[in-house]
């Protein structure tokens, strides 16, 4: 019997009808819905983690940001998303899943999540009428420390633990040997045994998360690691759907959420719970005061909410004009509130200032201890971050996909089953949709599961394909396993195997791609400036970097995982450049600004801009597609 | 804030090969030493603060000491799970402590039953997901 090692991995090969790459909130409901639909078919779901704690749910969350309830039309929501992504969104797909996500979240409630109530209803369910606390107009609050053990929980019931494989980290799709933009199949690693997989699939989800970690971030020494989304999500969704031809969408779109300073905890409960006032150093409302400059983006700036990038555009002028820093007066609200409440219920109100953190953002009350600070007498700094890509917070990069198909939209907007990118069989869900950001955790637990009926269709459709993989495998598990050969080539040339001129380190590839993403791409440290000529420079850089990295290195398994990370991070990064690029505007200020094209233009730019990578040749396309609204906007303060 | 694993507590799971940590970390950091057993944070400064592993324990064992390029040294956030509530310690820098208690299910661990009682799927070919079956669904 051979006995596998590092650097003589076993090959291990599955067939399966349908395959889940992530192990998410949307892999969740993938695996929820697939199941019931296709109880004999072969699914098989993978997760780089522990599904009981994976994802971007991992630590839990304080509250359910997507919750519509009876009172709310998903035109509404459509309106919400809309303005706050400064009006370039899909309303089909925003639509549909303002329609289904309740479901996701009477779900969550029936398997054991705890929903707070409004006093009226204590103890009633909200499918049968129970009234949530609500944070905000589509916000619930939760006690949600257990909220993805608990999903997970009801996946892997579904699925059975057998068609679960953990610890395994996808990092390649694979396209059919015969039938042209079809997908085939998957490979990827075992980051715990010598263990290699290549998996042949009729159809596949690709919902592995956004992208963290593109970008320097602020704190560069142990704290690298408090990123505000994930940091282990890196952008692998995107970067495998790019390399096999999947249109992409509104890559330019980046999520710079302002947070508290360092930890980077949440600030919503605070602004829609607390009626927090935020203000800069000098106790000026910085959104008040600069509403004539962010009337220079109408007719966003007329939101019943002032969108996300807007109000950081009025937070940067202060920073960059010296009056910060920028204060959450959390003293001024908790006395406002307490001036009406009980000694009793101002101790429940601390209690929910910091559940706030220690459901979602530990981290965030370990700098609250650390620092003395006690939210009823000091005010916390707030600071914008450094830049994140996803589709499901308050960002709508991602993948171009075929919406419903029984709603009005353009016919372009449902070429095939719905959520299917424009690669045969291959579906995405939560981060990896694009153009129709605000799912969150529900809706992307609810998008899931729309993709994955969609996927049970489309294989009952093509019950008789039987995938064949293009391209050698033997090559290309080679490629997955370069890291590993190249390391063990050359680490004992030098007296100290960090330092060898044969081979870059993953953290040092990942340190060089933060720097020129940070400098040439509209990082931090340019206030998030950048330009046409900025963005060659940073394009040539990133070029080379890319040539690099079939130099990396990986001692071990836990470095492989790493380099192939930090691949998928140049592949998400590059997309990203190459868009903001082609985009001559400034559509987002305060997430990014394109100096030389320092304006909203809304006669050339109010459109998608997509791009595909030519899988045959590498070449990288970038191009407009028309944006329609399916519903109407309102911009004058009438609700949305 | 990265983990630190007490060496005195750490029993390394009593000799499995995969420890509570392990398993549980959602970036891959906890790493037993084989030759000590005991686990450690082989990439502390890839750790996220989610104190998945600190819960996991079953020695509580770890802990998380704060980010020291931007937190002061002397605080503390130290979770205690049970399988339906969580009890928080916060030590501030200046000694004082504050307890939260929060629940975190509702339900026995283990008690879902994703089908049960659902009824059974409708049309494959229509826009409602299994459980939202007869219902119409609003369009535009």
């Amino acid at each position: 019997m051979t006995e596998y090692s590092f650097g003589n991995p076993e090959i291990i090969e599955i067939d399966t009808d349908i395959l889940i790459i992530g192990g998410g909130m949307a892999a969740c409901g993938a695996a929820f819905e697939a199941r019931r639909w296709a109880p004999d078919a072969k699914i098989t779901l993978v997760d780089k983690a522990a599904m009981d704690r994976s994802g971007a749910v991992a630590m839990g969350l304080s509250a359910i940001n997507t919750y519509l309830g009876p009172d709310r039309d998903p035109a509404d929501y459509c309106r919400m998303v809309s303005a706050d992504l400064m009006g370039i969104t899909r309303d089909d797909l925003v639509y549909d899943v303002g329609r289904h996500v309740d479901d996701s979240v009477h779900m969550f409630e029936e398997w054991g999540l705890p929903i707070w109530k409004d006093k009226s209803t204590e103890g009633v369910a909200l499918k049968d009428g129970g009234k949530p606390v609500r944070s905000g107009k589509w916000q619930i609050m939760i006690n949600g420390e257990g909220y993805k053990t608990i999903v997970a929980e009801a996946a892997k019931k579904a699925l059975g633990i057998d068609n679960i494989i953990e610890r395994c980290f996808i990092v390649k799709m694979l396209l059919d040997k015969n039938e042209p933009n079809r997908i085939a199949g998957a490979v990827g690693f075992s980051v715990r045994e010598h263990k290699l997989y290549v998996f042949r699939a009729n159809t596949i989800l690709d919902v592995a998360g956004g992208a963290v970690n593109c970008f320097r971030p602020r704190s560069t020494g142990e704290g690298n690691g408090r990123t505000w989304y994930p940091v282990w999500n890196s952008g692998s969704t995107y970067a495998m759907a790019a390399e096999v031809g999947a249109e992409l969408t509104m890559m330019e779109n980046r999520f710079v959420p302002a947070r508290f300073k360092d930890g980077y905890g949440p600030v919503g409960a605070w602004f829609l719970l607390f009626k927090s006032k935020a203000t800069n150093g000098f106790g000026e409302d910085y959104v008040v005061k600069n509403a004539e400059m962010l009337a220079e983006f109408a007719p966003y700036d007329k939101a019943t909410v002032v969108p996300t990038c807007l109000r950081n555009h009025a937070m940067l002028k202060e920073m960059k004009e010296g009056r910060g820093p920028i204060l959450m007066q959390t003293p001024d609200a908790m006395a406002k509130l307490a001036e009406t409440m009980t000694p009793q219920e101002i101790k429940h109100l601390e209690a929910e200032a910091w559940e706030d953190f220690l459901d979602m953002c530990i981290g965030q009350a370990g700098v609250w201890a650390g620092n003395n600070i006690r939210p009823e007498k000091t005010p916390s700094e707030l600071m914008p971050t450094e830049p994140y890509l996803l589709g499901s917070h308050s960002g709508c990069c991602g993948i171009w996909v075929s919406g419903p198909e029984d709603l009005n939209s353009p016919a372009e907007w449902k070429w095939g089953y719905n959520r299917m990118t424009t690669v045969k069989g291959l579906f995405t869900a939560g981060d990896g949709v694009g153009a129709s950001g605000h799912k969150f955790s529900s809706g992307s637990h609810a998008e899931g599961r729309i993709a994955a009926k969609n996927m049970v269709k489309f294989v009952r459709d093509h019950k008789d394909f039987k995938p064949e993989l293009k391209g050698d495998i033997k090559a290309i598990t080679e490629e997955i396993y370069q890291p590993v050969r190249t390391y063990l080539e050359h680490k004992d040339k030098t007296t100290a195997e960090d330092v060898n001129p044969n081979y870059i380190l993953p953290r040092m590839l990942q340190m060089r791609l933060q720097k020129l993403m940070d400098e040439y791409v509209a990082g931090v440290s340019t206030y998030y400036n950048t330009n046409g000529k900025l963005l060659e420079m940073g394009l040539n850089y990133l070029t080379m970097l890319k040539e690099d990295s079939k130099k990396m290195r990986a001692k071990d398994l836990h470095e492989l995982m790493r380099a192939w990370e930090n691949y998928h991070r140049i592949v998400t990064a590059e997309a990203h450049l190459r868009h903001i690029m082609f985009r001559q505007e400034t559509r987002y200020p305060g997430f990014y600004y394109r100096a030389d094209y320092p304006k909203l233009n809304e006669a050339e730019w109010k459109c998608f801009v997509n791009s595909r990578i030519d899988p045959d040749t590498g070449d990288w396309q970038c191009f407009k597609r028309p944006h329609v609204d399916m519903v109407e906007k309102r911009y004058q303060g009438q609700g949305h | 804030m990265p983990t630190f694993v007490h060496t005195e507590k750490c029993d390394g799971c009593k000799g499995g090969t995969v420890t509570a940590c392990m398993y549980i970390c959602p970036n891959n950091l906890m790493k037993l030493d084989t030759a000590r057993m005991k686990a450690f944070n082989q990439e502390p400064d890839q750790c996220w603060e989610c104190q998945c592993c600190v819960k996991a324990c079953p020695q509580q064992a770890i802990e998380v000491r704060a980010y020291q390029d931007f937190v002061p040294m002397g605080g503390a956030v130290i979770p205690m799970r049970t399988d339906s509530a969580i009890m928080w310690t916060i030590k501030f820098r200046d000694g004082e402590v504050k307890r939260f208690k929060f629940p975190v299910r509702t339900t026995p661990v283990g008690s879902i039953d994703p089908y049960a009682g659902k009824s059974a799927p409708g049309s494959l070919d229509d826009n409602l997901l299994f459980t939202e079956t007869g219902k119409t669904l609003p369009s535009i």
